[in-house]
């Protein structure tokens, strides 16, 4: 039998996943992490990108994430995510739309706007869209 | 015929009551369903928070952040989640009842209270207490809460807490047990302290890798797990606010309908009594003839 880790993602809206896992894939903030059973106890920030929980050897589900805390604990992995979204929930036209808008945000200098926050919507607008290319890819 | 009259009016007034009771009813009971709805799926993030919390109070960090410090209490920051508006029952009455026992026990120690206020009846009630000093309210959130609403209060609080103006942080709100229960409850947020209870993760030396540094990721959530329970409270007061309303509007409506029965009664008998010694008058007038 292969060891396994509970695994807890949650957002502010709802539980979107629980139970448990061979290996989490997540992105830290000090770079993509993965998590095997047993790990040492670590808590980390994270950034907007796509988590993903490896049931077994042939299964896995992603979750696109758009930033949150990871805590690790030797049989407990949890994730708070800001918001999740199972990656084939992803709407990939409204994830073109946000990077359509932030991209043209970032292009008219000549507005008053944010560019902090339109370049954060710009890497989340991109980030969903890569974590829904590589789910095709695997073919969801 | 003039019998009764006052009766008649008295029974419009008390059945124009109770429409409007009904109607409150009806309302909350539509508001409830979808305030609970909210509560519930905000339940998993700060029991999860929480959960992580307790882990993060056993651990031996290197970095002790100040939120995980027990300091001497000498003044101690409230932040008191009511609701806005009242017609819900002993709701807001029950909290504060619980609170001011609370507030008396802190005097007696010497213990100096400073409080910020989520919802109008809190602020009423402290308005009127005149002993402890409010120092950040906000009002009129509506059902649907947003964070950013009560960020600012919360900032006020954890500033002072840094500051050391403030050794405690309590939240006073209503916990939602089903629809006809709901408990005031009161809980220390601050400092963080692991139970005194035998836990496995207490009983060896450990602490957290923390990427990319302790005091960052800690800070990040330490105020997260604040802002989030504060929030909770919020969601959870206002489901509790919709459920006492709906409960005491339909207890106030069937008290309406056994008033009317009552009055129905009497006015019945009343308009019988009448119509008898009119009866009787004439048969009398009659026999005189």
């Amino acid at each position: 039998m292969t060891m396994t880790v509970h695994v807890d993602i949650v957002s502010a809206e709802k539980e979107i996943f629980s139970g448990l896992a061979e290996m989490v894939f997540a992105p830290a903030e000090m770079g993509e992490l993965g998590i095997s059973p047993r790990h040492a106890p670590l808590i980390t920030r994270l950034n907007p990108g796509e988590v993903r929980v490896k049931v077994s050897s042939t299964e896995s589900y992603p979750f696109f994430i758009s930033g949150g805390l990871l805590e690790i604990q030797p049989h407990v992995v949890t994730i708070l995510a800001d918001t999740a979204i199972r990656a084939k929930d992803i709407d990939e036209a409204a994830a073109m739309q946000a990077k359509a808008r932030a991209e043209e945000i970032l292009a008219d200098k000549t507005s008053r706007v944010d560019y902090a926050s339109a370049e954060k919507q710009l890497f989340q607008a991109i980030m969903q869209l890569r974590t829904l290319d590589r789910f095709r890819k695997r073919g969801g | 015929m003039a019998v009764g009259k006052e009766i008649r009016t008295k029974i419009g007034s008390i059945k124009n009551t109770q429409k409007i009771t009904r109607a409150m009813e009806m309302v909350a009971a539509s508001k409830m369903r979808k305030t609970k709805e909210r509560m519930l799926a905000t339940r998993p993030y700060s029991k999860k928070i929480g959960t992580i919390i307790k882990h993060l109070a056993y651990a031996n960090p290197e970095y002790k952040h100040s939120f995980l410090v027990k300091r001497e209490v000498k003044r101690i920051g409230i932040i008191v989640v009511s609701s806005d508006r009242g017609l819900c029952g002993g709701l807001n009455s029950n909290l504060f009842r619980k609170l001011l026992g609370r507030l008396k026990q802190w005097d007696k120690a010497g213990i100096e209270v400073d409080v910020c206020t989520v919802g109008s009846k809190a602020y009423g009630f402290f308005a009127g207490l005149n002993k402890s000093t409010v120092i950040g309210h906000t009002a009129k959130l509506g059902d649907t809460p947003h964070l950013d609403d009560i960020i600012g209060i919360i900032k006020i609080m954890l500033d002072a807490y840094h500051a050391g103006q403030i050794d405690e942080l309590h939240v006073v709100s209503n916990e939602f047990v089903n629809t006809m229960t709901q408990h005031p409850t009161l809980e220390k947020l601050l400092p963080i302290v692991p139970n005194e209870l035998n836990d496995q993760l207490s009983s060896r030396h450990w602490d957290y890798i923390y990427e990319p540094d302790a005091k960052e990721v800690l800070d990040h959530l330490l105020t997260r797990y604040i802002e989030s329970i504060v929030y909770q409270g919020l969601v959870e007061n206002n489901a509790c606010e919709q459920a006492a309303r709906m409960v005491a509007m339909k207890s106030a409506s069937d008290n309406a309908g056994n008033l009317i029965k009552e009055l129905q009664l009497i006015y019945n008998k009343a308009r019988q009594a009448a119509i008898t010694q009119e009866i009787s008058e004439i048969v009398a007038g009659a026999a005189a003839v």
